[in-house]
């Protein structure tokens, strides 16, 4: 077969001689040299590489590498610098009252820094990246507190968390008005109306009117007489126009026909305490810190 | 006369065979129907069991209709592979770009299982690399085995059983991962029973093959046949190991696997990358070896390159996996190796390059004339980036920047997109004439249309996951002055909003362009009459009629 060797007319290269289904031919070209080159290259390169690191395994061993490299022992260092970095800072966070940390600028500054960044990783899933919050995740911006807003009540809301197995967790427990029929559908309704208005944002006077009564008998208790609610029970102000769970008619019927009761876990089993208090100064100094 | 006799007792043989081996199937598919706990394993057992139902109807029926000259060459199965690779494509390529507007929109997973990212990501991989890619290139290489070989292709039944017993492997696979059903391998989901059926298939595939390598009527083996060869052996190795698996019992479709651990891992990237060396690679590269040369009507660039070439990259391939695990539990030494191994594989994988490109060489013309001829040189362009790309993200200071970022998606559709789904597309708009016997394809300024907008979804596609991989790889390692992550992972996933909606635009030409391929291959199987045959060139025809053609002036 090899009597089929021809040149190509187009390039003046030679063919191969072989044939295949009628008019596959190959030209008899050298391997160009710049390729070989680079393949000779990256393999000297690599010989070169296997030599200075670790590279090839032995029986129950393999070859170290003359620099003695090991991707363990540099993490380990890269860690270990890291960690001493901050250690001045740690250290004396860990120690200081958190209520005197706002008075030293230097720690200030670093517990703010450090709050910001665990917020961004641990917090902002639920209460949003600005910490402005979402239905039913409190804003931390704003200044009204649920459970206290000043240094040690976010604290502890940090540390323990909110309605959780943890024992020192925020508990408060608001009946289901509705779903467990402590209260008539009408009377939820003249409650709800009752509560809207006290932020003048109600629609039937009437109802509210008769609200007013339903809210001193079954309400009243937690959320205050007046509705200004009590950061010791975790009882919401009613008053002010700022609504965990929304506050339209139908957002507030459904919070006392549920009770709601959202829940927030105690994060002294994942952050250490030196990142809850950088936390807590953080969250404080948000701009609603009492 | 005795000969003859021969011949008929032969063929009566291997038709009682194929209804033997199908009855076999029919009873453990429908075994497993009545007995497995599973809902979804039953209905795969069924699958199994229909499959083999239709598969011995259609034995049986040859025999009542016997007579009429046989072709030369056996083309039936390859026509139903050619069409079942533009069915899977399309389907592989829908469900991409869904996910893909899954990942700027969350809320398009639904809420359901069936339609949540993690069970529409395994579907669409599988869909395109082995349902898509398969059958292209069980289509190409039983075309080009009996074509390079002037030798029938091996068995009477046995390419039958591989084309459709490869696509019952696929329909089984992907409905399973809808279903819920995963071994969570990455490319290699599906479930221990799926494998052994895919195990078999795979050795027919290997049979008829070589058998008709055996018993080829020219002296030398042509090197596409060497890369359909090599893909098709390891492709085995691979798939067997590392799917070694207990089933929990022969009617659950649970199984754990032998290894553990970081064995279990490093198997798991050693089946990974080479399933991209030897399927997305080698395979392909057949295909190239074949329809560059064939469509240019060019000599291939250099024998000794093709030779050279091959040994250097089956060689250097099967060592590259480590790679895929740098900076984990994976020891240091078994990094280095996967780093420096993939680094001088560049050359290896150039050299398919160099021959693709250079087999142009005096007909540079055909880029301008020629759509098909064009969709396959860029695909080649593609090749060439992807697989420098490929090296320089093994470098470990490169890795540690792109690795689990985008990056590493666009590097992968570059070669999927760009090389694999190109050289199929110029394949297809090849074989498609070819196989129905046509003047030409229905339209080659579809296919000038499709190439242009596949071209522009691709880039799309990957300049987007260059942008968006390496903002959040930069973001993921942002320090500021004081020690602390600057950015949250919530943040880099925000910054990646916008390049993925280029990313699902981009992706959603690529769907659009299959379609009009799609339309225009239906058109020429139909027969349709060709709206431009004055614009195609005469290797467009199929080459039994090419003669009877006006010469080319």
């Amino acid at each position: 077969m090899a009597d089929n060797k021809r040149v190509d007319e187009v390039t003046g290269v030679e063919t191969t001689g072989h044939v295949w289904d009628d008019d596959l031919e190959e030209l008899n070209k050298p391997l160009p040299k710049w390729w070989l080159w680079v393949m000779y290259v990256s393999i000297i390169w690599s010989i070169g590489y296997w030599i200075l690191y670790p590279a090839w395994p032995l029986a129950s061993d393999y070859t170290k590498g003359m620099l003695g490299y090991s991707q363990r022992a540099v993490v380990a260092e890269q860690v270990a610098a890291g960690k001493a970095a901050q250690a001045k800072f740690v250290d004396a966070i860990q120690k200081a009252e958190l209520s005197s940390i706002p008075d030293n600028p230097e720690l200030l500054s670093f517990a703010i820094a450090g709050g910001n960044a665990a917020f961004k990783e641990n917090c902002a899933p639920c209460h949003g990246r600005g910490a402005q919050g979402f239905k039913g995740y409190p804003n931390l911006n704003d200044d009204d507190w649920i459970w206290g807003g000043d240094l040690a009540a976010i604290k502890q809301t940090i540390t323990h968390g909110i309605r959780n197995a943890d024992e020192d967790s925020r508990q408060s427990d608001m009946p289901k008005f509705g779903k467990e029929e402590l209260l008539e559908k009408a009377q939820i309704n003249d409650a709800a109306e009752y509560v809207l208005s006290l932020s003048g944002s109600g629609s039937d006077a009437a109802a509210a009117e008769r609200g007013k009564e339903v809210f001193a008998e079954n309400c009243a208790a937690c959320h205050g007489e007046d509705g200004k609610g009590n950061p010791e029970l975790g009882a919401p102000n009613l008053t002010d126009s700022i609504w965990l769970y929304g506050g339209t008619k139908q957002d507030v019927v459904t919070s006392i026909n549920t009770g709601r009761g959202g829940v927030m876990p105690a994060w002294n089993t994942r952050l250490s305490e030196a990142t809850i208090k950088e936390l807590a100064v953080y969250v404080h100094s948000l701009g609603g810190g009492q | 006369m005795a000969a003859t006799t021969t011949s008929e007792e032969m063929s009566a043989f291997s038709d009682a065979l194929a209804v033997l081996g199908a009855a076999i199937a029919a009873i453990l598919g429908f075994y497993v129907t009545i007995y497995s706990t599973d809902a979804a394993m039953k209905f795969h057992g069924a699958v199994l069991g229909v499959g083999a139902v239709i598969g011995a109807i259609v034995v049986l029926n040859s025999l009542s209709s016997k007579g009429g000259e046989r072709p030369y060459y056996h083309d039936g199965p390859i026509k139903f592979a050619a069409i079942a690779a533009v069915f899977w494509g399309i389907a592989g390529f829908l469900v991409g770009d869904i996910i893909a507007w899954q990942m700027a929109f969350p809320a398009l997973n639904l809420d359901l299982p069936w339609t949540s990212f993690g069970r529409l990501r395994p579907l669409h991989t599988s869909a395109v690399i082995f349902a898509f890619g398969g059958n292209a290139l069980l289509a190409t290489s039983l075309y080009v085995v009996q074509r390079t070989t002037k030798a029938r292709l091996f068995g009477r039944w046995s390419p039958w059983f591989v084309v459709f017993g490869y696509n019952i492997f696929i329909v089984i696979a992907g409905t399973g991962y809808v279903l819920g059903i995963t071994q969570s391998k990455e490319y290699a989901e599906p479930e221990w029973y799926a494998d052994l059926f895919l195990t078999i298939v795979w050795v027919y595939y290997l049979i008829v093959f070589g058998g008709t390598l055996l018993k080829r009527k020219e002296p030398h083996i042509y090197v596409a046949n060497w890369f359909y060869l090599a893909f098709i052996l390891t492709i085995a190795m691979l798939h067997i190991v590392n799917n070694l698996t207990l089933p929990v019992s022969l009617t659950e479709p649970k199984s754990y696997i032998l290894f553990s651990g970081v064995q279990d891992a490093m198997t798991q990237w050693w089946y990974g990358h080479n399933a991209v060396g030897f399927f997305l690679t080698a395979g392909f590269l057949g295909m190239m070896y074949y329809f560059i040369p064939k469509r240019a009507e060019r000599p291939v660039y250099s024998y000794r390159l093709s030779i050279v070439h091959f040994w250097s990259l089956i060689f250097l391939y099967i060592w590259a996996g480590p790679h895929h695990l740098h900076y984990t539990a994976l020891p240091d030494w078994a990094q280095t190796l996967g780093m420096t191994f993939s680094i001088m594989l560049w050359m290896p994988s150039w050299g398919g390059m160099i021959n693709g490109l250079m087999t142009l060489s005096g007909a540079w013309d055909k880029l301008r004339t020629d759509p098909v001829i064009r969709m396959m040189v860029v695909s080649v362009a593609f090749y060439g980036m992807s697989t420098f790309e490929g090296p320089l993200m093994s470098v470990k200071a490169v890795n540690s920047l792109s690795h689990y970022t985008d990056w590493t998606i666009g590097h992968v559709h570059s070669g999927a997109l760009g090389w694999v789904g190109m050289i199929s597309f110029g394949a297809l708009y090849c074989l498609f004439p070819w196989l129905w016997k046509r003047k030409g394809l229905y339209s080659i300024h579809l296919v000038e249309w499709h190439f242009w907008i596949s071209t522009v979804g691709i880039l799309l596609y990957i300049t987007a996951m260059w942008v968006s991989g390496i903002l959040q790889g930069l973001m993921w390692r942002a320090y500021d002055e004081l020690g602390f992550l600057k950015y949250s992972f919530v943040e880099t996933v925000d910054a990646m909003h916008i390049p993925y909606i280029i990313r699902a635009g981009g992706g959603a030409l690529f769907v659009i362009g299959a379609l009009m391929m799609a339309y225009n291959l239906w058109r020429t199987a139909r027969g349709d009459e060709s709206i431009d045959l004055e614009d195609q060139p005469r290797v467009a025809a199929a080459p039994e009629i090419r003669a009877t053609l006006a010469p080319a002036e």
